[in-house]
């Protein structure tokens, strides 16, 4: 499996990066050579045998819904980038 | 008392030959005038530091006691540490102040350490050579013209330099143990669940996991005793009883059965390290353990998986940096979504980067079962392995690295030949067992090389149990650099 030049670009944007004309292909060699490299588990047989998502066998805890977060909104907020009002301001979305 | 052991200062303390506030300027003199040339510390704040020092000296004047009240030690910046700048190593948060404490810092506080500062990191904890730093590698002590390993190498290097006693590290691959062996520390990455991941920026979710770097096994105890511990805010802390981790460590090793990983003795490792960890295996033997030759046939594949399962986790976890909440914003932008593909191309090195988009790709639609399901079927062959390894002996032991520290540029230009330098600790992570470096000597150039103890699952007072024995008729842990050959 080998990457192009079209696809690095798809997967930056999936990935929400901002990726330069003269970054594409020196991003698609390297992640080429990190895909060949990943490329051995596939010659690995690996029929009935269960994915192990974790390392220690545990269900998930479960708790009462309560609630148990005190209201911290200024300390919060006190280290975001633009806020106003108590919200947190990002450029239009909706016209 | 740079020397010392937490145990003696602890009783310095104690005894009041020394205040903590005393303990803590004389680390912080030594930082003034050593970080400088290392870059271990990404922020030091001698103020705030010693307002800690002073707290520590009331609280015992007050009658309060502890093995670690007023013991000074270094966090790992990926620790969110609230009033202090948490970094990560990375431009990202380069201005991130925590609004609240991670478990391990607030651990720590009660016991009443005094800390000295935040530690230089791989940025996001990627890396093994702490190249990837938005604040600029750090210099291994023993020769400034190599990597100190990563991606705790801020961690190692203030550790094996005497900046600090102690300092925290996380390991997600290997960033304890690998930084530890090329520094010439003992460090302990504990098993999966032991220790509370709340507040310590995630990485790879399934593989992260705090623990002690130290110079010593005992240390080591000391520190984990006061790290671990059931915390509901990290739904896979698990909920066990309180453990004193030094409780083994006077027990004798006769009989002690460890296993030997042909597949960590064959090719690949170098010739100086190899010598060392054979001279330990001697030392082992003359201590009354025997020594077993397993197997661990699927661990080869181990640098493969985890390069599919740990940029999987990496690009969901950080796909919460979004330049909205925290962290770096870009200046300019046209909408919502080039906002983000700026904040975040601006913010992220490029390690990082490359992680998010193996990351995203191999979670993409049409290859998840291909490369993420796949990967983690052989993680369950890696894990059986152990199991299996485990039916025959107490701990498995091999390098921890097959080659000394190498130099500044030599891996960073094929990120591949850079993943293949954790190739003997990864397999650890995936399988979610304690694993440790301990020095065990010098290779090439005088370059530390460490002995890698690998434990079943909740092992960790057995581990420290076996290296702590060795300590006592070897020196290797003490040694210093600048100490005459």
């Amino acid at each position: 499996m080998s990457l192009n030049h079209d696809e690095v670009r798809r997967i930056a944007r999936l990935a929400r990066l901002e990726i330069s004309p003269d970054e594409v292909e020196g991003t698609r060699a390297r992640l080429n050579g990190i895909l060949d490299f990943i490329a051995q588990l596939q010659s690995v047989d690996t029929r009935d045998v269960v994915p192990m998502a974790h390392a220690i066998d545990v269900v998930q805890r479960l708790r009462a819904d309560q609630v148990t977060e005190t209201d911290r909104r200024d300390a919060y907020q006190a280290v975001a980038p633009e806020t106003e009002a108590g919200l947190y301001l990002v450029p239009k979305v909706i016209e | 008392m740079i020397r010392a052991s937490l145990k003696e200062l602890s009783t310095a303390l104690a005894t009041r030959k020394i205040s903590a506030v005393e303990l803590a300027g004389e680390f912080l003199d030594r930082i003034e005038k050593r970080n400088p040339t290392l870059n271990a510390f990404i922020t030091v704040d001698r103020d705030r530091t010693l307002a800690g020092a002073r707290l520590a000296d009331q609280r015992r004047a007050k009658g309060e006691t502890g093995p670690l009240l007023g013991v000074p030690l270094a966090h790992k910046d990926i620790f969110c540490t609230g009033e202090w700048l948490t970094t990560c190593g990375s431009k990202m948060l380069s201005n991130f102040v925590s609004p609240y404490d991670a478990h391990v810092v607030e651990r720590f506080k009660t016991a009443g350490t005094v800390m000295l500062g935040k530690l230089n990191m791989d940025e996001f904890a990627m890396g093994s050579s702490n190249e990837t730093s938005y604040f600029g590698p750090v210099k291994n002590p023993w020769d400034p013209r190599r990597v100190p390993g990563g991606s705790s190498g801020g961690s190692a290097a203030a550790v094996a330099a005497r900046l600090t006693p102690a300092a925290t590290g996380t390991d997600t691959g290997g960033s304890i143990r690998q930084p530890a062996a090329l520094c010439g520390l003992t460090g302990l990455k504990p098993t999966y669940g032991v220790v509370s991941r709340y507040g310590m920026i995630a990485f790879a979710s399934s593989l992260d996991q705090a623990g002690p770097m130290a110079k010593s096994a005992e240390d080591c105890a000391l520190m984990l005793s006061a790290m671990a511990g059931f915390d509901e805010r990290d739904s896979t802390s698990l909920r066990r009883e309180t453990e004193d981790y030094a409780r083994d460590l006077a027990k004798p090793l006769a009989g002690l059965r460890i296993g030997l990983p042909k597949e960590f003795f064959g090719e690949g490792m170098d010739a100086d390290v190899r010598a060392a960890v054979e001279a330990a295996l001697d030392e082992y033997r003359r201590l009354g353990a025997a020594t077993v030759e397993v197997s661990l046939p699927n661990s080869g594949l181990s640098v493969a998986a985890y390069y599919v399962i740990a940029p999987a986790e990496a690009s969901s976890n950080l796909s919460r940096f979004d330049g909205v909440r925290y962290g770096h914003r870009a200046a300019e932008y046209a909408d919502l979504v080039d906002m983000y593909c700026k904040s975040r191309a601006q913010g992220f090195g490029e390690e990082v980067k490359r992680r998010i988009l193996i990351g995203t790709y191999v979670l993409s639609h049409g290859y998840y079962d291909a490369y993420y399901v796949k990967a983690q079927k052989i993680r369950r062959l890696i894990a059986t392995d152990f199991e299996e390894a485990f039916k025959v002996c107490d701990v498995i032991m091999g390098p921890t690295t097959p080659s000394v520290a190498f130099r500044f540029g030599e891996k960073s230009a094929d990120p591949v030949q850079m993943y293949l330098s954790d190739i003997y600790t990864i397999a650890v992570n995936l399988a979610g067992l304690p694993g440790m470096s301990i020095p065990c000597g010098f290779g090439n150039d005088g370059m530390p090389v460490g002995l890698q103890v690998i434990g079943p699952w909740f092992a960790e007072a057995k581990m420290l149990n076996v290296a702590h024995q060795y300590q006592q008729v070897t020196d290797w842990h003490a040694r210093m650099p600048g100490d005459a050959a």
